[in-house]
């Protein structure tokens, strides 16, 4: 599997990373190195292996459905770029 | 009479406690060390008053007969983890300007045991880099240097490159760390100090900018393994606010601190010996098990059949979680915007994501966003997770021959700012040893083990079972009682 131009601008597209041309021409290379040396997983024999999905045994535990924590209205909205009338603000959406 | 600050976590704690020195003085101390030490580079924030702060509020609880496990102790905080009013970057340009309303739980604890913090630790911007090279802030230089090759500026290890210079400077007595795939154990090998990783799920993860989920565990580095063991028995604990916390008590780790080995079968995983490795490498991993051996301990050799897939397996879990945990900087909650003239919502994400994220984590979310993509899926990431569970196996089947496993902490020594920064594999493959490990979510230390030839630091690991943090800091401490480590760069910054 190889990685062109084409999937590099995708690859960003998905994840919301501007690319320039210059950087997509950077990046194919690059990603596609990476991507031939984990190539190596292939020979391995993971037939019948369930996927990992917890290192140490544990259990996912649930509470109580009370309200515990909250009315930290301006706490949440002190660091954002733009606030107004206790909304995080962004460009227009809706024309 | 010692210097103050050539002092560790228990020599400070005892000797605030028996009124050797005010903690104020130790406070001051370290802080005149932190601002003398700007040179390297370690600190990203320096915030003395919390530091004295903490120093004033020891010495007034040992008047009063109050004092707490960490009193009159000022540490280095690691800049992943969120500090309450302090600007915490995860080394990234994105977060600049941020400062949380919160404290990590981590950072807490300590706190609550007493400790003051002398600042924030410049690190690989959010722990990607084992060079400390990809931080926004630049790199930190590492205090030590080669006695026969000039001047080169060498790297303190990263991620947690700060953390270690700090110590190995001795601007913190101790400090906090965090590995995802040995961002602590590594930069403690290239700075001739004690740096442990606990069992995942030992400390809690709230409030620590997540990097890869399933693998970032928070520990301390520190001077040597006493006071290693006492700052990790501080950070660990049982938080609900963690889903992956483990809900154990504690253990009294240095009251139980022991270096009788005899009897232990110390495992010498044959998969370990690669090829390339420099022979001091070979050498200093020899020393250790003939030390072990003197020890008492019984040397089995063993065997890790998937060793070598462990890297690649890391590479693709890693960063597809970090694709996943990145999401988050988008310029509307926290940090920095980007938004281009005229530019709509997606505009903006674009524009903020390219100008904040540095090329490395650029290069791991973009690795990771193709192995999660429609199609990639199962041939990547779900055969990682896969080849992932067959590393953890491994480990399984290996205690029931021997109880801990010993070998070096990196295939090399420091290596010089800029040497290996232009080939990311290369990079990457100076966490060969200490990946293993994580993947598995083992106990790990990296004790300073010997000098190499140029007179740099080279580290030991000792990996135990999960849970078993006792022994491998047992064993450690045998293993530091024995290789009479003693080496510290000559102040020069």
């Amino acid at each position: 599997m190889s990685v062109d131009a084409a999937t590099v601008r995708h690859i960003a597209k998905l994840a919301r990373i501007a690319v320039t041309d210059a950087e997509v021409e950077a990046l194919a290379p690059e990603l596609n190195n990476i991507l031939r040396w984990v190539e190596q997983l292939q020979e391995v024999d993971v037939e019948g292996v369930e996927p990992m999905t917890a290192v140490i045994p544990n259990t996912l535990r649930l509470r109580d459905d009370v309200v515990t924590d909250g009315g930290k209205r301006d706490d949440v909205l002190a660091n954002a770029p733009a606030a107004e009338h206790g909304f995080f603000a962004v460009p227009k959406v809706i024309e | 009479m010692t210097a103050l600050t050539d002092l560790g976590i228990a020599a400070i704690r005892d000797g605030v406690r028996d009124g050797a020195f005010s903690a104020r003085d130790v406070a001051g101390a370290f802080s005149d060390a932190v601002e003398k030490g700007r040179g390297l580079n370690a600190f990203t924030v320096e915030t003395p008053d919390h530091a004295l702060a903490a120093a004033d509020a020891a010495d007034s609880a040992r008047a009063s007969g109050d004092l707490k496990p960490l009193s009159g102790v000022p540490l280095g905080i690691k800049d992943l983890f969120a500090t309450e009013g302090v600007a915490t970057t995860a080394g990234s340009r994105i977060l600049e300007g941020f400062e949380p309303r919160y404290e990590s739980t981590v950072s807490a604890n300590l706190f609550a045991a007493g400790a003051g913090m002398l600042g924030k630790l410049n690190m690989d911007e959010f722990a990607m880099g084992s060079s400390n090279e990809t931080s926004a802030w630049g790199p930190v230089l590492s205090p030590w240097r080669r006695s026969d090759r000039g001047n080169a500026a060498l790297t303190p290890g990263g991620s947690s490159g700060g953390s270690a210079a700090a110590v190995a400077a001795r601007l913190a007595p101790g400090v906090t760390g965090t590995d995802t795939g040995g961002s602590i154990r590594q930069p403690a090998a290239f700075a001739g100090i004690a740096g442990i990783k606990p069992t995942y799920g030992r400390c809690s993860r709230w409030g620590i900018v997540a990097f890869a989920s399933s693998l970032d565990q928070a520990g301390p580095l520190a001077r040597d393994v006493r006071d290693c063991a006492i700052l990790l028995e501080a950070m660990a604990g049982f938080d609900p606010k963690d889903s992956t916390s483990l809900d154990l008590p504690v253990p009294n780790w240095e009251a139980a601190l022991d270096s009788d080995v005899r009897g232990k079968r110390i495992g010498i995983p044959k998969e370990y010996r690669i090829d390339g490795v420099p022979e001091e490498i070979d050498r200093v991993w020899e020393r250790g098990i003939e030390l072990m051996r003197d020890a008492g301990a019984e040397i089995v050799e063993v065997s890790l059949p998937h060793t070598k897939y462990a890297l690649p397996t890391y590479y693709i879990i890693a960063p597809a979680e970090a694709s996943s945990n990145l999401a988050r900087y988008d310029g509307v909650r926290y940090g920095r915007r980007a938004l281009p003239e005229n530019g709509n919502l997606t505009d903006m994400y674009e524009a903020t994501r390219s100008e904040g994220f540095g090329p490395e984590v650029k290069r791991r979310i973009m690795i990771g966003t193709y192995v999660l993509s429609a199609g990639f899926y199962d041939a990547y990431f779900n055969r990682a997770q896969k080849v992932r569970a067959l590393i953890a196996c491994d480990f399984e089947r290996v205690w029931e021959q021997c109880d801990l496993i010993l070998t070096p902490t990196a295939p090399s020594a420091a290596f010089a700012l800029g040497e290996k920064s232009a080939d990311p594999i290369a990079m990457y493959l100076n966490d060969v040893f200490a990946v293993p490990a994580s993947l598995a979510g083992l106990p790990a230390i990296s004790v300073p083990g010997g000098l190499d030839d140029q007179g740099l630091p080279l580290g030991l690991q000792l990996v135990g079972r999960a849970l078993d943090e006792q022994g491998v800091l047992n064993a450690a401490l045998a293993l530091e009682e024995r290789a009479g480590f003693t080496a510290r760069p000559e102040a020069w910054w």
